[in-house]
């Protein structure tokens, strides 16, 4: 039972990280109609930003967490700007081939300059107690490292607790965002007809370029989440966690944001559970899976919206 | 000297377009239109099917570039500004076929006109400094009069998408006067309308026309509708200009009818 309990615990943790990159992909699907494939990168190079900064002896954790988020923030409009904003005319596969092209633009700048071996990223709650101890017959500690000796039946990490405490935050700051503030609701309005919301006086291009700063902000919290509670990274750190988060969105209802969120913690979900029972090596495969089986049945995800086609 | 400003301000047209023209590729969709709207004024621009008045709009609300000719409004040039240049400078519009933010709410359609007149920053919103509060309640308000005005108050947490049809087209000039223009374009306002919902149609633009004090320009191929609320006329046909002048003299000009009905 207490295993259960831990499994289901991870996995809401890892699926509330996979979530907030969902996020940043339906966000910029629903505004520019298109599938940012670089998303995931933006992940890598925000862990390795978050790592370098807290390799040098100066810069405190939190100090190397802001530096990551503006890196990725800032990495995310100009690649808008340079390379999809140009294509805004154009057919969604050029931009698609662009986006695929960016993501190994990044993938090789990072293989050039760490190196392709995974290095050892410190979590940046390192040397906290976890949050959440249950030792047989006593009472729940919480905060407290149990006393040596004694044999722990369920451990609830710092790192899994602050995913998930964090990941809500997140979506609950960005729910009231969209739907209650000026630049939210001029979002919704570019993603339902750019033209109208043009000659109403919204600001078409800063929406966009806000829409990616947004999403590639989430991609640095993400990455900090990720890095902590799985402690390396590598060049190719953020390509998995990129597609399972985009199997999140499609899952969910690509476009909509609060699919994302269920789509996100849904697979976390389902990946850890299926690791715990099934078989770890199929776990991924079994991901995917589920993703083929949600299309089957319902093509536009779970809270997608049907499309009458009309002729 | 009161009075002389007054004969200066009306000396100044609210719309002047001089030549105007575009090409797409060797199609001359409008060719040397002149045009020159009063302020206050309900002006109407008619034409068969095809003459060019969509295209017209297009190009005074900054859609697409004009090839050549000037367009002033109120005496400052906008010709081949951005859309949004142009929103700021005084025109809105509605469209042909309805372009609501379907899955918005009444109110926030409103609202989203109302965008450049909500000043506070993004930052200030996501943290709900005092000013998100004051400005996200005056905005609130003033959305709420303009529905009032258009009798859509009791609506205004509808979607819009469930507005029926003649409320739509009102919500969007509601949508349009939003933004605080000068000049408001209405594209085929009557569109799909029974006899009904024209007749009230009329009453609102005549109604938009003198409590806002608002110059309106529109298309319209309700010949009812047009005699009816429209003192002056352009008529288009092939992206030219077939004839202009005071409403009764252009629909009885021989021209005009030999245009719409054939020889």
């Amino acid at each position: 039972m207490m295993s259960f309990v831990s499994y289901l615990v991870n996995g809401i943790s890892l699926g509330s990280i996979y979530a907030l990159i969902a996020l940043g992909y339906t966000m910029v699907y629903g505004i520019a109609k298109m599938l940012n494939f670089a998303h995931g990168d933006i992940i890598m190079v925000g862990g390795f930003t978050v790592f370098t900064a807290m390799s040098t002896a100066w810069c405190p954790v939190w100090l190397s967490v802001v530096i990551g988020i503006v890196v990725c923030t800032v990495l995310g409009v100009v690649i808008e700007k340079v390379a999809y904003k140009p294509l805004r005319s154009a057919p969604p596969l050029a931009v698609l081939i662009t986006a695929i092209g960016v993501s190994y633009l990044l993938q090789n700048l990072a293989l050039l300059i760490f190196g392709s071996a995974a290095q050892n990223f410190t979590s940046i709650v390192a040397g906290m107690p976890p949050f959440l101890t249950v030792l047989d017959g006593q009472a729940p500690l919480f905060f407290a490292t149990a006393p040596s000796g004694s044999k722990a039946i369920l451990t609830i990490s710092m790192e899994t607790f602050l995913s998930i405490v964090v990941s809500l935050v997140i979506m609950i700051a960005l729910t009231l965002f969209i739907n209650k503030t000026k630049a939210g609701k001029a979002m919704l309005a570019v993603a339902e007809d750019k033209g109208a919301a043009q000659l109403m006086g919204i600001n078409v291009n800063g929406t966009i370029s806000l829409t990616f700063a947004i999403g590639s902000a989430l991609a640095a919290a993400a990455s900090v989440l990720m890095c902590s509670s799985y402690p390396q990274i590598s060049p190719y750190t953020g390509s998995m966690p990129g597609i399972k988060a985009f199997v999140a969105a499609v899952f969910g209802g690509i476009g909509s944001i609060p699919g994302a969120m269920i789509g996100g913690v849904l697979l976390g979900v389902i990946e850890q559970l299926s690791k715990a029972y099934i078989s770890s090596q199929l776990s991924d495969a079994i991901v995917f899976l589920v993703l083929i089986i949600v299309l089957v049945v319902r093509p536009t995800g779970i809270l997608g919206k049907k499309i009458n086609e009309k002729v | 000297m009161a009075e002389n400003i007054k004969v200066a301000e009306n000396t100044v047209p609210m719309l002047e377009v001089k030549s105007l023209s575009i090409q797409f590729g060797g199609l001359h969709a409008v060719d040397g239109l002149n045009m020159k709207i009063r302020k206050g004024q309900l002006y109407g621009l008619i034409g068969p099917n095809g003459a060019g008045k969509t295209t017209v709009f297009n190009m005074l609300t900054g859609v697409y570039k004009p090839t050549s000719g000037v367009i002033m409004l109120d005496g400052e040039n906008i010709t081949g500004k951005p859309a949004i240049v142009i929103n700021r400078a005084g025109i809105a519009r509605t469209f042909q076929n309805i372009r609501l933010f379907k899955n918005m709410s009444v109110l926030d359609n409103v609202k989203a006109g109302l965008h450049n007149h909500t000043k506070y920053t993004a930052i200030e919103g996501v943290l709900r400094l005092p000013r998100y509060f004051k400005e996200e309640k005056r905005t609130t308000e003033k959305a709420m009069e303009l529905l009032k005005v258009f009798e859509l108050d009791g609506e205004a947490e509808h979607l819009a998408a469930n507005l029926p049809y003649g409320k739509q087209r009102k919500l969007e000039i509601a949508r349009a006067l939003a933004t605080d223009p000068k000049l408001l374009l209405l594209d085929e306002p009557a569109a799909g309308m029974n006899p009904n919902e024209t007749a009230e149609l009329m009453q609102t633009i005549h109604f938009v026309r003198d409590s806002f004090d608002m110059t309106i320009l529109l298309i319209e191929h309700d010949m009812k509708l047009v005699s009816g609320i429209c003192e002056e006329l352009t008529v288009l046909n092939f992206g030219q200009e077939l004839a202009q002048g005071e409403t009764s003299a252009v629909l009885n000009d021989p021209k005009v009818i030999t245009a719409y009905l054939g020889e």
